[in-house]
């Protein structure tokens, strides 16, 4: 086993659990400075974290022990999930131990848990929210799979590791399918993690709700570790956009140096990644429910034209 | 077992690459749009695609008529057809969504399936090409097929002429990067034949619509035999 | 006995399991012995034979004629890896079925229970004699008897009209696909009408009888799978069986049809064209797809397990097709990894399927509800029933680190190499296939999310709801021996491999034990590590340190206390329980999104109603495409036919008359 491999890992993993909340509040502000208001601290989910781990927790009568498991089992498949991306280095320990799929497996089971979890109470909001966001994960789901399968047809593998090494460390060469699948990556995960235009994650009001009509009943602790896993979501997805796309600067060798160079890269292009986002969140509105279907249906079929592009365009005759 | 990808393509046949990819996608955004405003500007950005690549291939092949075609196709197409379009649109005060007869996912999956014919119709005949950029034409066949499935499903007027003319574009992608180029000659009459066919198509859009007060193509039933 | 060969202990299993029928017919109603000693007697004879089968896995295949049978065709029995493998599934799957039957029985309801463990033994003995029939007269007398035991259980509850119905389409279509199945034996035994497999093996590879024969096996062999469009059967069938019966058929009968397709594909046919797998890839896609959109709208539960069965039954002749086009195109190692996801699928849907099928009988027993409309909020009153049908559910979307992940995570990976395939199109429309693959996965975690939220969370929705009791303790056994399955299935992906590679070997030619077993029993790698790993033991181990880490840090830093409260009502103040989901509002998107696929009517109700009803009937449009119009057809021919009876003896003696000079005008020459 090699240390630097391990350090590597537990790095990755603590930066994942430290920064999630940072990028959160980034994208509050850079959203704050598009719309001509002033925003909240940058370090403002940290507080709304540490105010909600000191609250009791406070259940509804009728729920059950999976309501109350469910919050620790979604905080770990996240933690979890950002262990697996590459963000500093391709030499992890964990990486021989979930590929590409098991990452979308590892997403679909959390998304499962919450469904499940908004269903447990019995009231209309928990069920109107789990029902819509099984609606979106459907075709997200699949969509980012095939995301995934056109990187693993080019890189002749579905790990994640060995995906990033070829693509950050092979000569540059553009791949037109990349730019299809990016397009499909992106609006997937405005879809996942619940940003305009599928999803307000400000709103208030229970009808326009898709996430948050899920986690309605939750409070204190259990409210924190959900929030920190929507924060952790968010980072993983972000890095693995990042690691699919733009993997240039991640490091295959793991020593202290490199690591911290990675470190700093990788803050950087996610500091350009959150501005993007807030730009995005901007532009557009939000889409009548029933639009996403479409919106996702239009990401999905777009990943597969990536496959066949790919197929066509850069696999030599 | 598993494929050799092409490493030792050069840089400018990678751009032709991305710019056939970029083609077919817009080809597909076109298709999936419900606003008219904005399936003009998508319009306006493939014909820029269209001229910049055709830059790109006159450069690398040092065929001087090729700039003349990528600055025609920039005229018509960037400048002059668009603001036709939209002049048009103001004129006959439409601003209406986009109407489908079959609802966008499956039209989508339709346009899948042509894409996947496309690619294969293509194979066997780029083979036979002689230029760096043989794979393209299967995208450029399935750029004339999807503006060719747009027409037939959208039920307002001024899409299907939007469909007509990307349609053309494809044509245009195939021509140079398959063969570099047609003839001048050619391409003088095709560009002149598109230009008179929007003048004619717009007064047709006015005549019918006094007829039928609408130009919802639908309502060209009414003229069938009962 | 220890010391004898893997078949003679099978069939001492199987003498074992017919002579425990015989006792219950003897006592029908002595309801103490047949619960508690007989069924938990079948069950030891599963566990038998699921071990006997495990050790004739690795062994040389053995044959067995028996004394009994046609006068020149004596019953031959074959048991090599492939019918050991399927007899494997078999006795590990009904041990636990027949545990949790002895426990699901109850005195005093319908059939007699002596009757019924006749007729489930019967039936546990013929679909092991299907498995190890080694001649055509063999297979079919074992396929009938599985026929027709299944339907007498089906019909268990016959004064029932719905579910004679129900168990008459069964019969029908099971001896339509019979039909099919007896025409393809007759092609492969050819001229020479020697009708062993053995010499249908030597049949001849030219021209078209091949084909014939593959298409007449696959109607035959698909009507009793469920692949569309003979699918009608299972919808009705299942649900209408009791719970124990349902687990059975859908997950062990459905199986031994994948048999019978594959020993006449690759054992008995020399010869496959891909197209062959080409036609299985769209039925199986069509059939998965199909099954689980209407799986997603049920408002039954065991409907909707029936449709879900559907669906992966679809699967598994996606990954039979695939590994069909491997090897016509001369890929072993491809190919290998294809049937080994089709296998390993096969095994795990047998655990998963049973398990969710069990626990809807438990909910049954204790509510006596079916409707999903009706249940609600149970995982307070029945928390073992709960917990354990969680993992089914978790298995049955497909999500690591259980079971059902590590079949479509081979198969997935199966599709990722088909671009080195020399033809074109097909290139192409693979990864297609590998996008629907995706997204009948995520469909099937919508349907899932589905039932167990529905059933088990929430508030319950009626009132008598709060009466239900927990599953008894042979119930709890059996469910526990699935479940445990499932678990053992997903986290010991190696181990299947290694079982699987002679199985792949005798129908393929290769084997992935080679380079999967290579990193340890820990990590899935069928290729490479560099190409695809799977660890999920580090996945679990991963998921559970990580919680419980949470868990004590959070009670450490903070604290842990805790208070109830009412839910959050939104300012109205009479929540109850029905103003949560129904079944048909969960569904709706779906409905929705999926319209075409549907056949349906709705009444709405208006303002004027003094009592507003509303109501939507979702139908298979089969029945009204190819069913009904066939069904029409035959009317109208038998109508035809019909006019020949004129009921007078005058007419009936003018036929004799007219065939008599006809035979004497034609045979004179």
């Amino acid at each position: 086993m090699n240390f630097y491999a391990l350090f590597a890992q537990l790095l990755e993993l603590v930066i994942a659990l430290l920064l999630a909340p940072l990028l959160t509040g980034w994208v509050n502000q850079c959203r704050a400075w598009f719309q001509n208001r002033s925003a909240p601290p940058l370090l403002q989910t940290y507080f709304t974290l540490h105010k909600l781990f000191h609250k009791d927790a406070l259940l509804a009568h009728n729920a059950s022990s999976l309501f109350r498991a469910a919050p620790y089992i979604i905080f770990s498949c996240m933690a979890l999930a950002s262990a697996i991306v590459p963000t500093l280095s391709t030499d992890l320990i964990f990486s021989p131990a979930a590929d590409a799929i098991a990452l979308v497996g590892l997403f679909a089971l959390a998304r499962i848990f919450i469904a499940l979890a908004g269903m447990d109470v019995g009231t209309a909001f928990g069920s109107l929210g789990a029902r819509r966001e099984m609606l979106i994960g459907f075709l997200a789901e699949p969509a980012l799979l095939m995301v995934i399968f056109t990187t693993s047809l080019i890189s002749q593998s579905t790990s994640l590791s060995t995906i990033v090494e070829t693509l950050a460390h092979r000569e540059f060469v553009i791949y037109p399918s990349l730019a299809f699948a990016g397009v499909a990556f992106t609006m997937v995960s405005l879809a996942e993690n619940a940003r305009v235009p599928v999803d307000n994650p400000t709103t208030h009001l229970e009808l326009t709700m898709l996430h948050e009509a899920m986690i309605l009943e939750y409070s204190s602790r259990h409210l924190a570790l959900i929030e920190w896993a929507a924060c952790l979501k968010l980072f993983a997805y972000s890095c693995l956009g990042i690691a699919l796309f733009f993997p240039f600067g991640i490091p295959e060798a793991a020593d202290p140096a490199s690591l911290a160079v990675a470190g700093a890269i990788l803050v950087f292009k996610l500091l350009i990644g959150g501005f993007l986002l807030a730009l995005i969140e901007t532009i557009n509105a939000k889409m009548r429910i029933f639009r996403a279907p479409e919106f996702l249906g239009t990401a999905f079929l777009l990943a597969v034209l990536a496959m066949l592009v790919h197929l066509l365009l850069e696999v030599g005759p | 077992m598993s494929p050799t990808l092409n490493l030792a393509v050069p840089f400018s046949s990678q751009l032709i690459n991305l710019f056939a990819a970029i083609m077919l996608l817009l080809g597909f955004a076109m298709l999936a749009q419900r606003r008219i405003i904005t399936l003009i500007n998508l319009f306006t950005l493939q014909g820029a695609v269209l001229s910049l690549s055709t830059l790109v291939v006159a450069l690398t092949t040092h065929q001087t008529h090729l700039l003349w075609s990528a600055g025609l196709t920039f005229t018509l197409k960037v400048a002059l057809l668009p603001w036709i379009l939209h002049r048009l649109i103001r004129k006959l005060s439409v601003k209406w969504d986009v109407e489908t007869l079959i609802n966008i996912p499956t039209t989508m999956l339709v346009g899948i399936g042509l894409v996947v014919i496309a690619f294969n119709v293509a194979q066997p005949i780029s083979q036979l090409s002689g230029t760096i950029t043989r794979a393209t034409l299967g995208i450029a066949l399935a750029c004339v097929l999807l503006a060719f499935l747009m027409m037939i499903t959208r039920s307002k007027a001024v899409p299907q002429v939007i469909g007509f003319l990307a349609m053309e574009n494809g044509l245009f992608f195939a021509a140079t990067s398959a063969t570099y180029g047609m003839p001048m000659v050619v391409e003088l009459g095709i560009a002149l034949d598109v230009l008179v066919g929007m003048v004619i198509l717009g007064v047709f859009f006015f005549q019918i619509r006094e007829q039928f007060d609408s130009l919802d193509i639908r309502q060209m039933e009414r003229i069938k035999e009962e | 006995m220890l010391d004898m060969l893997p078949l003679d202990q099978i069939i001492i299993a199987i003498l074992g399991w017919l002579a425990i029928g015989g006792i219950g017919i003897i006592v029908p109603r002595n309801f103490t012995l047949i619960s508690r000693v007989l069924f938990p007697l079948g069950a030891l004879c599963s566990l038998a034979v699921a071990l006997f089968a495990l050790t004739a896995i690795v062994a040389t295949p053995q044959v067995a004629i028996l004394p009994f049978g046609l006068p020149d065709l004596p019953f031959h029995l074959r048991l090599d890896a492939l019918s050991g493998f399927f007899l494997f599934l078999l006795g590990a799957a009904s041990a636990g079925i027949s545990i949790y039957a002895a426990g699901y029985l109850r005195p005093g309801e319908g059939t007699a229970p002596g009757l019924q463990c006749l007729l489930y033994h019967f039936f546990l003995a013929s679909m092991a004699g299907v498995l190890l029939a080694d001649d055509a007269y063999a297979f079919m007398v074992a396929w009938e008897t599985m026929a027709l035991t299944s339907f007498f259980l089906v019909t268990s509850d016959h004064r029932s009209a719905e579910i004679r119905r129900a168990g008459y389409l069964y019969l029908l279509i099971a001896h339509v696909g019979a039909v099919g199945i007896l025409l393809s034996f007759g092609v492969m035994a050819g001229s020479s009408g020697d009708y062993t497999f053995d010499a249908m093996r030597t049949f001849s590879t030219e021209g078209i009888w091949p084909t014939v024969a593959f298409l007449l096996a696959l109607f035959g062999f698909g009507a009793k799978a469920g692949l569309l469009p003979l699918h009608v059967w299972l919808p009705e069938a299942h649900p209408a069986a009791p719970s124990p019966v349902s687990a059975m058929m859908s997950g062990v009968m459905l199986k031994t049809a994948i048999y019978g397709l594959l020993r006449v594909c690759f054992d008995l046919l020399q010869v496959q064209h891909w197209w062959w797998g080409v036609l299985l890839l769209v039925l199986g896609l069509a059939s998965a797809i199909f099954g689980v959109v209407f799986s997603a709208v049920q408002s039954d539960m065991k409907r909707l397990l029936a449709y879900s069965s559907i669906e992966n039954i679809g699967l598994i002749f996606v990954g039979f097709g695939l590994t069909l086009v491997f090897k016509s195109f001369d890929m072993p190692l491809l190919a290998a990894l294809a049937l080994t996801a089709t296998l390993y699928h096969c095994l795990n849907h047998a655990f998963f399927k049973s398990l969710l099928f069990l626990a809807t009988g438990s909910v049954l027993h204790a509510t006596r509800e079916r409707n999903l409309g009706k249940l609600g909020g149970l995982i307070h009153r029945m928390p073992w029933v709960t917990w354990l049908a969680l993992i089914g559910v978790i298995a049955s979307a497909g999500l690591p680190p259980l079971n059902g992940f590590v079949s479509e995570w081979l198969l997935l990976q199966s599709f990722l190499f088909t671009s080195g395939l020399p033809q074109g199109y097909l290139n192409m429309l693979l990864p297609v296939a590998a996008a629907a693959v995706a997204l009948i996965a995520a469909l099937a975690g919508f349907a899932m999310i589905k039932f167990f939220g529905v059933v088990f969370l929430g508030q319950p929705r009626e009132a008598k709801l709060a009466q239900a009791h927990d599953a008894g303790r042979l119930e709890r056994l059996g469910l526990l021996w699935l479940a445990a399955g499932c678990i053992l299935l997903g986290l010991l992906p190696n181990v299947v491999i290694a079982l699987l590679d002679p199985v792949t070997n005798l129908l393929v030619g290769s084997g992935l034990r080679g380079a999967a077993s290579s990193q340890g029993w820990w990590l899935l790698a069928p290729i490479s590590e560099a190409r695809a790993s799977y660890s999920p033991a580090i996945f679990l181990g991963g998921i559970l340190l990580f919680t419980l880490f949470v868990f004590v840090a959070v009670r450490r830093c903070y604290h842990g206390r805790l208070q109830r409260g009412p839910a959050w009502d939104c300012g109205f103040p009479q929540q109850t329980g029905r103003m949560q989901d129904t079944a048909e509002g969960f569904g709706q998107p779906i409905r929705q999104v999926f319209s075409p696929f549907f056949r349906l009517t709705r009444e709405h109700p208006s303002p004027f109603d003094a009592q507003p009803r509303y109501r939507v009937v979702v139908e298979d449009p089969f029945w009204s495409w190819i069913y009904l119009p066939v069904a029409r057809l035959v009317e109208r021919g038998t109508r035809l036919v019909a006019f020949l009876q004129q009921g007078r003896i005058a007419i009936y003696l003018l036929y004799s008359f007219i065939t008599l000079l006809t035979l004497l005008v034609l045979t004179r020459g």
